[in-house]
């Protein structure tokens, strides 16, 4: 039997070269296909079925933190999956942008030959990337909590923005043709675009450097105000007011509220990430060899040109891969949010809809999928950038 | 020395139990539920994650509470022994997952049983060893003294995973007030939130309000709400499509109810087996059959009442003695005008 199989295979070598691929192909459709089987059956006897259709049913639950989707408990639980989305993106793009900034700044001060500013650093990231996330996230917010007054002795910015243990109450913008203006800066940003295409071209050309910066500059301030003027939009603001609701009991209404759960998520996990950050930026500038930096000094570039012109632009190369990596962590760190009661995915969707319809299966595999989507969305970014920085080898 | 005694006892006890089930009945055969717990020698129990009152273990590990007497009567019951239940603290989200997967056989664990979880997912809910109804708490000093002082603006720290958050919103809805609702994973958060002013009210199921309350950095300043806003009949489930563990673990249930109705209690019921009352000897085992039509023997309803004790027993020792809440309220018999009240063990 063996034997029939070796001469068969040894009589068609394009198979043979296959073989091994094929057997494995096949082993893990099997293992797929029987776990896949099993749970079927396993729901089957239990009384379960599995389906989709709860989607479109009535969430009837409220959530506390829902910008830029309209949501109340009568809207379905798709709905109520757009807002955990949403608002788990909110917390990674705030993370991400304050990560990265710290991240550099630590990273290059860390190699800063002051003294007192590079032991800092180092004290810092040693630190927070020592201590567990989650406890720093509960430290955060309960310290938070405790720090901030009540909203009757509110911190007051100017008579425009209110810091409480609610949160900070900001004005609302409330436009008219709001759209006209979203298309305005759309518009903006591609003629800026085609602007620094324009005069990188006239550059190589002629040599003649066409001041790029200073008509972007007008042309993003230009066109949006043109809208107020033509396009029909107009803008007021909605202050949050101070309310009382009871004897002690006083509250912002209007306005929007940024939560102090969403603040101290997203202290805690641009604090935490930037640490790792910094020890990119560090890995990166170091592997920068020491004659190239010395090259730049010796013909007169600053401190400061030298770290911009020479030094960042081949670290880079070695920052982002690593750095990528962190972004991704921290996108997946946001769903801790749950244990601070920031409505992200995991707490809205996989925490509440999954208590409401019982749907455990369904539901976790929508959660993951939208998790990987979110990851391979930065990494494909940011393959891009890194190729775009890249050696352009001639 | 001693230690070894009591383990070797324990031991012979356990295989005691084991000799006396070989010849299992029609029941037991039918039950895999049974038949694994036999097996195994435990009684696998899904609890709270700490509940005073309910279900909350001590810093030596002991579980004590009306939630956890009920699994331990289910050991009695089948395993002879009440100490024989492995419990495993399970979240509000957990719970039901845990309990289809096939990770615990009861869960007792203030769960309320409505129509969709009963339907839904799996569960069958066997019987409620608790009326609840979920209530509001504010701090003393809000001058709030009823639902009704409710403005908009108003938030609200609650528990994931509840009917809690449902209730809350038909509430706030029916009353036409907006609010905040804070949702956290654990209760403890819960608790530091609303203690440290992030939410002007905490709401769950009013037993709930009141052992959470003693956690409180000073439990004086808050006071409950009198306003009901729920119906929470809180019970014990198992999971569907074992009619057998299904009827074991209710009528181990009832027969703490009933016991507790006919004036039989963990000190009385030996001699309770000379009673005149047919039901009461039916309910020590001491007339009838009623073991053997559940795949018991027959003094499985004696068992549950000296191990674990008749219900107001349980009550007493858990939630009135700890100062949770100091009288029975609906959870009082019905001969003493509560709402208990069970179809009769015959």
């Amino acid at each position: 039997m063996n034997l029939g199989i070796t001469t068969f295979l040894d009589k068609r070598p394009k198979i043979k070269k296959y073989f091994p691929q094929i057997i494995t192909l096949l082993f893990i459709i099997f293992i797929f296909g029987y776990f896949t089987y099993n749970a079927r059956v396993n729901m089957d006897t239990r009384g379960i079925d599995f389906g989709l259709r709860f989607l479109g049913e009535e969430a009837s639950f409220d959530i506390s933190f829902t910008p830029f989707v309209e949501y109340d408990g009568t809207k379905p639980y798709a709905k109520a999956y757009l807002v955990g989305l949403v608002n788990t993106l909110i917390v990674a793009a705030i993370g991400i942008f304050f990560a990265t900034i710290l991240g550099v700044i630590i990273g290059i001060s860390r190699l800063s030959s002051n003294y007192l500013i590079s032991k800092i650093s180092e004290w810092y990231i040693e630190i927070f990337r020592n201590i567990p996330l989650l406890l720093q996230l509960f430290f955060w917010y309960f310290a938070a909590l405790r720090a901030l007054p009540l909203p009757k002795e509110a911190i007051n910015f100017f008579d425009i923005a209110y810091l409480s243990i609610k949160g900070l109450y900001v004005p609302r913008f409330v436009w008219t043709n709001g759209s006209v203006f979203l298309f305005s800066i759309v518009a903006a940003i591609v003629a800026i675009f085609f602007v620094f295409k324009y005069t990188r071209i006239q550059q190589e050309k002629s040599g003649r450097r066409i001041p790029a910066f200073l008509i972007s500059l007008g042309i993003i301030i230009v066109l949006p105000l043109l809208t107020f003027l033509i396009g029909g939009v107009s803008l007021t603001f909605e202050h949050p007011e101070l309310k009382q609701l009871s004897k002690t009991i006083y509250n912002y209404i209007g306005g929007v509220a940024i939560i102090p759960e969403l603040m101290a998520l997203a202290a805690a996990l641009s604090l935490y990430t930037a640490t790792f950050i910094a020890e990119c930026v560090r890995a990166g500038i170091m592997g920068v060899t020491k004659g190239q930096k010395e090259a730049a000094a010796s013909i007169g570039l600053t401190p400061g040109q030298i770290l911009r012109l020479v030094v960042m632009p081949q670290a880079l190369r070695i920052i982002i891969p690593p750095t990528t990596n962190q972004y991704l962590n921290l996108t997946k760190n946001s769903s801790l949010a749950a244990a601070i009661a920031y409505p992200d995915l995991v707490l809205v969707f996989a925490g509440t809809a999954m208590m409401q319809t019982g749907r455990a299966i369904e539901i976790i595999s929508i959660t993951m999928l939208t998790y990987l989507s979110i990851s391979i969305a930065i990494s494909i970014l940011m393959n891009w950038y890194n190729k775009k920085i890249a050696i352009k080898e001639k | 020395m001693l230690k070894y005694i009591k383990q070797l006892t324990s031991l012979v006890a356990v295989i005691a139990v084991l000799f006396a089930f070989t010849t299992e009945s029609m029941a037991a055969k039918k039950s895999k539920t049974l038949k694994n717990t036999i097996k195994k020698g435990f009684v696998r129990c899904g609890v709270s994650q700490g509940l005073p009152g309910f279900s909350n273990a001590d810093a030596s590990g002991n579980w004590t509470g009306v939630d956890v007497d009920v699994c331990r009567a289910v050991a009695a019951a089948v395993l002879g022994d009440a100490s024989k239940v492995k419990f495993t603290p399970l979240s509000a989200k957990e719970r039901f997952t845990a309990l289809i997967a096939g990770e615990i056989d009861i869960l007792s664990r203030n769960t309320t049983w409505t129509l969709s979880r009963d339907a839904d997912i799996g569960l069958t809910f066997v019987g409620v060893n608790f009326y609840d109804g979920q209530g509001f708490m504010v701090r003393k000093s809000s001058g709030i003294t009823s639902t009704s002082d409710f403005k908009s603006g108003l938030s609200a720290c609650v528990n994931i995973g509840t009917t809690t958050e449902l209730n809350m919103r038909d509430f706030f809805t029916a009353n036409g007030i907006t609010y905040e609702p804070v949702v956290f994973e654990k209760a403890d958060e819960v608790v530091a939130a609303y203690d440290s002013g992030r939410c002007d009210t905490y709401t769950t199921d009013k037993s709930g309000l009141a052992a959470q309350r003693t956690k409180l950095s000073n439990p004086d300043d808050h006071i409950v709400l009198p306003e009901t806003i729920s119906k929470e009949p809180l019970g014990p489930v198992v999971r569907q499509g074992d009619a057998v563990w299904e009827d074991i673990v209710r009528w181990s249930l009832n027969i703490m109810i009933e016991a507790e109705e006919y004036g039989i209690n963990s000190s009385n019921a030996d001699a309770m087996k000379t009673s005149e009352n047919p039901q009461i000897k039916r309910l020590v085992g001491a007339e009838g059959e009623l073991g053997a039509a559940l795949g018991l023997d027959n003094d499985w309803s004696l068992r549950i009442i000296k191990q674990v004790g008749n219900y107001g027993e349980s009550y007493k020792r858990n939630i009135s003695d700890t100062g949770i809440l100091p009288d029975r309220g609906p959870n009082e018999l019905w001969t003493k005008g509560g709402i208990l009240y069970v179809p009769p063990a015959r």
